[in-house]
């Protein structure tokens, strides 16, 4: 079985104490979501997950077959068009040329993207199809699982639910597990079967929540409705400080 | 190979943009022989004479010899500064320690004035061509050095985040990350280099050696040859600019598309 374990996982910037006894668990075709405020080491836990950052004390276990990234500001490459931009983790696997230009192609049209688009550099683009972009240079790879770094974060509603549309698909197939960084609670109740509250200085895991129903059959009702629940929580008030003062 | 096509198919359409430019260079030979009206031959020669003078001096074998020999010593020059300027630019900006203790010798490689190092070479190397290679290449090493540095120095680790998250291999990354964010720090050295180089090669001939461009130049400022020393300067700027314009530039463009 696939898995990503995390164990008692600490860690420091200097002696700026960032993590403080994480554990959880994510399993094959499972979607975890951590969310918690910003500067509360959300990006630092996902790193160290995804193995950018060394882990100094604890351990993360990683058997999932194959992984990718989709980061918050989109991070491509400025002196590639848009179908080598989605190609380049194609390409470093070891695919031919001509397959990688063809799945990219055909991605890129998934992501609504058009052909005209496909020689542009990403100077040319706007900010909502560099983040299209991105989505199927991490996808394109088939990850089994993918880390999402607050990706949805800059885009306007509509974009925002046709991503998360597309990734529901995909999680409803069991094609792919997601750990998911957030600071947004619907994006979170939306897509997760479990949701980690990490509470900042040093960052930490105070809750979980659990969620059953497939999300293929979350409406927006759903969403609303566990999200006006979710608020009420104390923990969750105390640790994104939403009392008035 | 696709590239080299690429900027062969964009060629004429390049060419094509010169008018304004080719126009501009007409009304500087007006404003030329304007002042060869008001100030008479011996002063300054028209722009007729000029080029009169220089196509008889193209006919002549020595002439070409003359500029065969300086060429010879400006790319030796400058070949040598734009291999060990780029290889050891590229090694500073790895390592802070290096960058941060070679920028004061930088400092003081460019502040040092070239017509000094042309005396200080004449000591040390006698008159000949090492001296003149010698001065073209502390002329134009720093400058493709700091180029190679700043090139090294601001690579992005957002970009080099995102290829260890796809885990690229270290050839991909070299060349699909590094190497053209390198590149277009490195290129606009070498243009620049190349530039410093082709003046200072002049320079050190006229001071140090019997042959060459330069010694051309001394020949005919000391014969009051005025036409002739025109003519040498047409040849001498006639050259960068077709180095520059002609196969510089459309390279730089075609490299540089994904810029702002």
């Amino acid at each position: 079985m696939e898995r990503l374990e995390v164990k008692g996982l600490h860690h420091h910037f200097g002696f700026t104490e960032i993590l403080k006894d994480i554990n959880f668990t994510l399993t094959k075709g499972e979607v975890l979501s951590i969310v918690g405020p910003s500067g509360g080491g959300k990006t630092t836990l996902l790193h160290l997950c995804a193995d950018l950052l060394d882990v100094e004390e604890g351990s993360v276990t990683n058997t999932f077959a194959s992984s990718s990234f989709a980061f918050q500001e989109g991070r491509l490459l400025p002196w590639k068009n848009v179908i080598d931009n989605i190609a380049i983790g194609l390409l470093a696997k070891g695919n031919s040329k001509k397959v990688a230009i063809e799945k990219s192609q055909k991605i890129a049209l998934r992501f609504g993207l058009e052909e005209e688009d496909f020689e542009k550099f990403p100077k040319d683009l706007s900010g909502g199809m560099k983040q299209r972009v991105s989505f199927a240079r991490a996808l394109v790879v088939e990850p089994s699982l993918l880390f999402l770094d607050e990706p949805f974060s800059a885009l306007d509603i509509g974009l925002k639910k046709e991503l998360q549309t597309v990734l529901i698909d995909m999680i409803a197939q069991k094609e792919i597990s997601i750990l998911f960084i957030t600071h947004d609670l619907m994006e979170a109740i939306r897509l997760s079967d479990e949701i980690l509250l990490l509470k900042a200085d040093p960052g930490h895991i105070v809750k979980k929540f659990n969620y059953s129903l497939p999300q293929s059959e979350r409406d927006d009702k759903f969403v609303y409705g566990e999200s006006a629940k979710i608020l009420q929580d104390a923990e969750i008030i105390d640790t994104f400080e939403l009392e008035l003062k | 190979m696709k590239f080299a096509f690429k900027i062969l198919k964009d060629f004429p359409g390049y060419l094509w943009s010169g008018w304004g430019a080719i126009a501009s260079i007409f009304l500087f030979i007006a404003f030329w022989d304007v002042g060869n009206q008001v100030y008479g031959n011996l002063v300054l020669p028209s722009p007729l004479e000029t080029f009169k003078t220089l196509s008889l001096m193209l006919q002549d074998e020595s002439v070409w010899t003359e500029i065969n020999i300086t060429l010879y010593r400006a790319s030796v020059g400058f070949g040598l500064s734009l291999l060990f300027g780029s290889v050891l630019g590229l090694v500073a900006g790895f390592f802070a320690t290096a960058s941060m203790m070679s920028r004061p010798i930088v400092t003081i490689l460019v502040g040092m004035p070239p017509i000094a190092w042309i005396v200080l070479a004449m000591i040390w190397f006698g008159m000949g061509d090492e001296t003149v290679i010698f001065t073209v290449i502390v002329a134009s090493f720093p400058i493709i050095f700091v180029g190679a540095l700043q090139g090294t120095r601001t690579l992005d680790g957002d970009l080099k985040e995102m290829a260890d998250s796809f885990k690229l291999p270290w050839h991909m990354k070299f060349i699909d990350i590094y190497f053209p964010h390198i590149f277009s720090y490195i290129f606009p050295a070498w243009v620049s280099g190349l530039g410093m180089a082709w003046k200072i090669v002049i320079m050190a001939e006229l001071l140090a050696t019997s042959n060459g461009m330069g010694a051309s130049l001394a020949v005919a400022r000391s014969q009051l040859d005025t036409p002739t020393a025109l003519a040498l300067v047409v040849i001498m700027i006639g050259s960068l600019m077709f180095i520059e314009y002609i196969i510089l530039e459309p390279i730089k463009r075609e490299v540089e598309l994904w810029r702002d």
